[in-house]
């Protein structure tokens, strides 16, 4: 535990902490472009530099171990001096239009200049080679606007196993890009938008999609709707200010009403239709290896998450018979809106215009997959990520923190807390074996407040074990059986469990996956910057969304029973099979 | 592009490409658990091939299991390697600033004219490379050019055609006795 000096405080910090981390605790703040807390410290961009006593050179504190008596100084002339040269060389060859720029006023490197006090730039250089990558349904790239600072690189391989991303050519020529500088679509990249979410200027971001929508709006010949994922409520609110983890439900759909959406409706309901259908899926696929003795694609894999579902047809095209032919909540809604709703109002499917808001740049690759519609018609017309609402909010003039609040509208707008909990890591798990556990054994499942826990939190890979008894009749080939699950977030941790099924070191029954670190909540689309601190107030938020809810199953939705009544008839029947199911084929990773 | 691969150096007998992969094969073989491996495959992939086509790229990525952007990224770090077809001579134009101010681009358009290509490129007939350098250390004798190993000095536009016609004979370009 050494004790050391920063600006004359000391502090005392853990065994291998570095001076930035001290600086932190100490409450001083060192500006950073290149470091990621937990995943990148590699000392590349200099901006965090500050002065030892007793060395000659200034030392990148997010590098530099913090070692006892050590005496820092992180705003002294010296310091100061050097911070603002690295910056202004930065800022010599970037393509510093800002006012056009996706990341205006939310940039890190802007941030830093500004609190560098930079007003002139001394070292007018040649721009940045400029290449713009706008091949993906999902994302921009402007390589012009780069800082090399590696963390999508890093993202992308250490967090999706991707590797999507390096460092091309050098020197000057340097581009961080897919290989030989091609282009993002050309390579096997799935979407996920991690990138994006770590890039610290305007390099990476979602393909912005707004004004799509403001002309759909405008055409008279649309009734536009929307449909929010159960993300976006715990986390919209960091773009008007609010902290991590505070719940704006109501305020979305106030926000989204004067907007001009004609019907404001909650993905949280196609995520109760997903249990009905998936939860029969597993039970079926059960029977069939169990009672009939077939082989029924065990372990079967969720299929909410479209970076998933794109990695597995890359990476892993052996497995795309074991994953859920369920589509996602989002293209279920699409699909239910412009059937069901549209025949309600008398509509045809091709007036209908279905705008998604997802934490999720990969929603925008899924809802223009061909096998996302029919006759032509897509399910999802535009997906914003949470992020651009944020902006449009802001484009429509909308005072968002003085909203009331606003209610979904019925009946796709109706939800049980276990649709909620799609957000989080762990959630999709959980809201099955609610619905599961209780068909096959007539009782609630055996956790307090229904929380599967073990399958809860930040772990990369977590698993439970559930044993069956006293089933009911219908389901008494499963008495006595343990069910075996896992859960996987961040694509890495994906493969780690698909080889231990692969190796047969593992003999799961159900494997959750989601793309992206934490869960939907931690999604590329969503609030920058995602922290661990951030997901974990993210999360505890959608806990507490569930724990307020009236139906906490999502067999309990009334809404639910109703659609079956009126229009689906049963799980896995006719009118699902050509509505809410899907499949998938493999890509070829080059 | 791989159909027409450099013959075979010792028994002058051009290998087919399914040959070739075979042998980047074995190669991999017994790199894939070094670490540093990389680069010594890739000298030898080009070595096989002339240069470093996408196919080969890929095929080594597989074969190392290391990822395709980190594969390019290494190949496209150094200079030595190529993934475009490389002529059998380099003419490399020097565009220091010694050589710039005394004509060196002059030089270098009167290359492009004459070969027909641009910088990187290489011509139809496999025989030029033509791409640009920072100083050969011949600053005294400004503008300089280099093809292969021989710096050539006080080079005049009008003066390249005679100088290329040294490479152009005899038909070495398939390979015989090289
Ligand atoms: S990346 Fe940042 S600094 Fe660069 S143009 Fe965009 S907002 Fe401005
Ligand atoms: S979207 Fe995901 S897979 Fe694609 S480059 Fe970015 S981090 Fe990698
Ligand atoms: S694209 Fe963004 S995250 Fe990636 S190296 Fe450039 S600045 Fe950094
Ligand atoms: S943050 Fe330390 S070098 Fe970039």
């Amino acid at each position: 535990m050494p004790k050391l000096s920063i600006n004359n405080m000391t502090v005392e910090v853990p065994d291998g902490a570095t001076v930035l981390e001290a600086a932190r605790k100490a409450g001083v703040n060192i500006p950073t472009l290149c470091y990621m807390e937990n995943l990148q410290a590699i000392g590349a961009c200099r901006v965090c530099l500050v002065e030892i006593e007793g060395s000659r050179d200034l030392a990148a504190s997010c590098v530099m171990p913090a070692t006892e008596g050590m005496k820092v100084q992180t705003n002294s002339p010296r310091v100061r001096k050097a911070r603002r040269t690295v910056v202004e060389l930065l800022l010599s060859e970037h393509d510093g239009d800002c006012q056009t720029c996706n990341r205006n006023d939310n940039c890190e490197l802007q941030a830093v200049a500004r609190e560098l006090g930079i007003r002139e730039i001394r070292y007018p250089g040649e721009r940045s080679r400029r290449t713009t990558d706008s091949s993906t349904p999902a994302l921009e790239r402007n390589t012009a606007k780069c800082i090399l600072c590696r963390r999508c690189v890093t993202v992308c391989s250490e967090v999706q196993g991707v590797s999507a991303l390096f460092p091309q050519n050098r020197g000057f020529k340097t581009v961080v890009g897919p290989a030989f500088c091609k282009d993002l679509n050309s390579i096997a990249c799935v979407q996920c938008g991690q990138c994006a979410a770590v890039c610290p200027v305007g390099a990476i971001t979602e393909k912005d999609q707004i004004d799509q929508v403001w002309a759909a709006l405008d055409d008279p010949t649309k009734t536009v709707v929307v449909q929010t994922a159960p993300a976006i409520r715990a986390a919209l609110g960091e773009c008007f200010g609010y902290p991590a983890g505070t719940l704006v439900t109501g305020k979305m759909i106030s926000a989204l009403r004067q907007i001009g959406f004609k019907a404001v409706f909650d993905t949280n309901f196609t995520a109760d239709l997903t249990i009905l259908e998936e939860g029969n899926e597993l039970l079926t696929r059960l029977k069939t290896a169990l009672v009939d003795k077939q082989d029924a694609h065990l372990p079967m894999f969720t299929s909410c998450s479209p970076g998933w579902i794109k990695f597995a047809e890359y990476f892993y095209p052996g497995i795309l018979p074991n994953i859920s032919t369920c589509k996602s909540p989002q293209q279920m809604m699409g699909a239910v809106i412009k059937t069901y709703y549209a025949q309600k109002l008398g509509k045809k499917p091709e007036e209908m215009f279905v705008v998604s808001i997802m934490p999720c740049t990969a929603k925008k690759f899924e809802a223009q997959r061909s096998e996302m519609g029919r006759d032509g018609v897509p399910d999802v017309d535009v997906v914003l990520t949470t992020r651009e609402l944020g902006r449009m909010i802001e484009q429509a003039g909308i005072d968002f923190r003085s909203l009331a609040d606003g209610q979904m509208d019925s009946p796709l707008g109706e939800s049980s807390g276990a649709a909620d909990i799609f957000a989080n890591t762990g959630g999709v798990m959980e809201a099955a074996l609610r619905t599961a556990y209780e068909v096959v054994t007539g009782r609630p499942l055996p956790f307090e407040n229904l929380h599967v826990t073990p399958v809860a939190g930040l772990e990369g890979v977590k698993h439970a074990e559930i044993k069956i008894e006293n089933t009911v009749p219908d389901w008494k080939f499963l008495e006595g059986a343990t069910l075996k699950v896992a859960v996987a977030h961040g694509l890495i941790n994906a493969r780690k469990v698909i080889e231990q099924v692969q190796t047969g070191q593992a003999d799961y029954h159900f494997i959750e996956v989601m793309t992206c670190p934490g869960g939907c909540i931690g999604g590329g689309g969503q609030p920058r910057s995602t922290t661990n601190d951030v997901r974990k107030a993210r999360m505890a938020a959608i806990y507490r969304e569930d724990e307020g809810k009236q139906f906490r199953k999502s067999h309990d939705n009334p809404a639910i029973r109703k659609i079956y009544e009126d229009f689906l008839v049963k799980p896995l029947g006719e009118k699902s099979h050509h509505l809410l199911h899907t499949h998938y084929h493999e890509r070829k990773p080059f | 592009m791989i159909a027409e691969n450099k013959p075979c150096e010792c028994c002058q007998e051009a290998a087919s490409t399914e040959e070739l992969y075979k042998r980047l094969d074995d190669v991999m073989k017994e790199y894939r658990s070094k670490p540093g491996g990389l680069i010594p495959v890739l000298q030898i992939a080009q070595g096989l091939f002339g240069y470093l086509p996408d196919e080969v790229v890929q095929r080594i990525s597989r074969g190392l299991n290391k990822p395709y952007s980190e594969v390019a990224g290494v190949i496209t770090f150094y200079s030595f390697f190529s993934t475009r077809p490389r002529g059998k001579h380099m003419v490399r134009v020097c565009l220091g600033t010694a050589c710039y101010v005394r004509g060196g681009k002059q030089v270098l358009d009167a290359f492009k004219k004459e070969l027909g290509i641009e910088v990187g490129e290489t011509t139809g007939n496999r025989l030029f490379t033509l791409d640009v350098a920072r100083c050969f250390g011949a600053c005294g004798l400004a503008p300089a050019i280099m093809i292969d190993d021989e710096v050539y000095q006080r080079v005049k536009p009008t003066k390249i055609k005679e100088i290329l016609s040294k490479y152009q004979q005899p038909a070495t370009a398939e390979g015989k006795g090289s």
